[in-house]
């Protein structure tokens, strides 16, 4: 179980008369396995933050982010580090391409960074699953960013994480890819016990989430179960 | 975590921004090599024209010009001829304070006779000589017998050949070692075979405005007993033998060491801009590279890399740039200076040695080592930059 207790994140900046910024709120949540939550809310609302704190990404100002027994940010750099790599698999927002590596060196990346040579038969049939085995051999710069994004999650998956962070991954797909990286994700919670998150603005993955949360000026504001 | 592939192929597959950073390296390199390779040689070469020279006093005609031919002799391995009547070296060996007094003369070679070029012929006593003669007892060990020459590196004849000097045959018996200055481009003989050349040498009209008949030599070496002061010695020379000029070995020089001093200095303030100039663009690309590189960074944090990983990673393209940037310079320094020591030398009209090979090695090491540890620290100093900022808020920029 992934744990957000108490998180808050203070960015300093100039609003108003104080000098910082609150963007995310003293949010508590619980991420289960085998689940597929969701996380939506306005654009600038803190969702990003909130999961850069979830993914070991960003230290948070106040609170604990929690897997199972471990705080991740009692963790000294390397172990939260190992502990990003085995366990944790993120879809950022925006372009997350190594440009100097294939797609498919991309895809290999997590597990050769554990020393491991890496599974490039499982990394095909993510590849093929997401429609983008052709580009197997390309390079980051000739790809499309609906393609682009769909190499994050194929590497993401791959590296066989327990759980999963995406940041709305279905931002720049069509309908038909959307629909299948959503059930992809949703089996990947229901059928491999993983945990999952999912930030979306779409409407079209509320079908998906077992749970939804709604984020509003930082704070989480309504929950709701499917 | 194993990051150990990434720089190889970072750097291989943007070979522009490599090809660019290791050009900078060797430009550093290369200035910093070539330029102490250059002024080692100039060092090497007084230290060589001084043990060559040895003597404290030189005795020589009084005639103006006997002094400036003499060192350009020296210096450039022009020929030059001047003489005295050969009674003055049993004059200075009189003399209080002197312990050894050699004579050497010299003779001009006419441009037909042997050489591409005029080469100086220099006579000298083998049982007296302290100069040339342990010299020459480097590459040969017998006295040089009639009619036989020992020959500077730089005259083409090889031993075994002969050489025909004013219609006489002499056997070139010895090739002399390298000294980087004019002494490179002499012929040297004994007296016996001296008094010879300059007979025929007189036949052939080329006269040395002595009254004939009598012995006539160029120049005296004088070597100071212990203890006694060299510019009484000298001044004594002066004031006592006449239409003789006696120089301080040490003062004929001066100017050469000042030059050289000169020479040196501005070598080097020209590799400390190179330098600083360097190090201050070093500084810009990485910081520019890291910066337009920061997401790719944060990506690779992002898939478990570490701070330390990550530092490890950036240093490691920067030792693989910074070594290849080194190599490249030393090598392309080297091209550029060795193969024109002769037009250095005749450029700057100043004796140039280049040094001994193991000496040449730990130059090049040394820069190389240098250059490796500006590359990393300005490596260093990037990446502390870099992880000064959390992932989370790089991803975030721009997405
Ligand atoms: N590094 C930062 N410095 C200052 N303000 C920031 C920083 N990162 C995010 N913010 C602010 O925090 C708020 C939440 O941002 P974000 O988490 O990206 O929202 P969302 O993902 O919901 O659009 C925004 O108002 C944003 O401007
Ligand atoms: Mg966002």
């Amino acid at each position: 179980m992934l744990h957000a207790e108490n998180l808050s994140m203070r960015y300093f900046r100039k609003t108003g008369q104080a000098n910082h910024f609150h963007a995310v709120k003293d949010v508590s949540l619980a991420l289960r396995p085998g689940e597929v939550a969701l996380l939506t809310g306005r654009s600038g609302s803190g969702k990003t933050t909130l999961l850069h704190m979830l993914a070991g990404l960003l230290t948070p100002t106040e609170g604990r982010v929690r897997l199972d027994d471990t705080d991740l940010y009692a963790l000294p750099d390397a172990a939260l580090s190992r502990l990003r790599n085995a366990k944790l698999g993120v879809i950022p927002q925006g372009r997350s391409a190594v440009d100097t590596l294939t797609v498919l060196e991309n895809v290999l990346l997590p597990q050769q960074l554990r020393g491991e040579k890496g599974d490039a038969k499982g990394a095909l049939r993510w590849l093929e699953a997401l429609g983008i085995a052709n580009l197997r051999d390309a390079r980051p710069a000739e790809l499309s960013g609906g393609e682009l994004r769909r190499m994050a999650i194929a590497r993401a998956l791959a590296g066989n994480p327990e759980v999963v962070l995406a940041d709305e991954p279905t931002g720049d797909l069509d309908d038909e890819n959307t629909a299948a990286v959503l059930s992809l994700l949703r089996k990947a919670a229901v059928e491999e016990g993983k945990t999952v998150l999912l930030v979306t603005h779409d409407s079209e993955a509320l079908p998906y989430g077992d749970r939804i949360y709604r984020m509003e000026s930082g704070a989480l504001s309504a929950q709701s179960e499917e | 975590m194993g990051t150990s592939h990434l720089p190889m192929k970072n750097l291989l597959r943007r070979p522009g921004r490599t090809a660019a950073l290791v050009l900078l390296t060797a430009l550093l390199a290369a200035s910093v090599f070539g330029g102490s390779v250059v002024v080692g040689s100039l060092r090497s070469g007084l230290e060589s024209l001084q043990a060559r020279l040895g003597a404290d006093i030189i005795v020589m005609p009084a005639e103006a010009e006997s002094k400036v031919s003499f060192k350009n002799m020296l210096l450039q391995g022009t020929t030059g001829a001047f003489y005295m009547d050969a009674s003055v070296l049993d004059e200075v060996r009189a003399a209080q304070g002197v312990e050894i007094a050699a004579p050497q003369t010299f003779l001009a070679s006419l441009k037909a006779d042997c050489c591409a070029i005029k080469v100086q012929i220099i006579g000298i006593d083998p049982d007296a000589d302290f100069t040339v003669k342990p010299w020459i007892d480097e590459s040969y060990s017998q006295d040089l017998g009639d009619m036989e020459v020992a020959v500077g590196c730089n005259v083409t004849a090889g031993v075994g050949e002969t050489l025909k000097i004013y219609e006489q045959y002499t056997h070139v018996v010895a090739k002399l070692a390298e000294t980087g200055t004019g002494l490179d481009t002499a012929v040297y003989c004994n007296m016996d075979t001296m008094k010879k050349l300059l007979a025929a040498a007189e036949a052939k009209g080329v006269s040395h405005k002595i009254t004939s008949g009598s012995d006539v030599i160029s120049a005296v070496y004088v070597k100071v007993k212990d203890g006694a002061d060299v510019g009484r010695v000298n001044n004594w020379l002066n004031g006592h033998i006449r239409k003789v000029t006696a120089v301080r070995a040490r003062s004929m020089f001066t100017d050469v060491s000042d030059s050289l001093a000169g020479i040196s200095r501005a070598a080097w303030a020209l590799i400390g801009a190179v330098w600083a100039l360097a190090l201050v663009i070093l500084l810009v690309t990485f910081a520019m590279m890291i910066h337009e590189r920061r997401r790719e960074f944060a990506v690779l944090r992002l898939l478990g890399v570490s701070r330390r990983g990550l530092r490890g990673e950036i240093l490691m393209e920067t030792a693989l740039c910074g070594l290849a940037g080194a190599l490249v310079g030393v090598g392309v320094a080297a091209l550029g200076v060795f193969p024109f020591t002769t037009l250095i030398e005749t450029k700057l009209g100043l004796p140039y040695l280049t040094p001994a090979v193991g000496a040449l090695l730990k130059l090049a090491g040394g820069t190389i080592l240098a250059t490796l540890l500006v590359e990393l620290l300005a490596g260093t100093w990037a990446a502390a930059r870099l992880s000064r900022t959390d992932p989370g808020t790089t991803l975030r920029e721009g997405a």
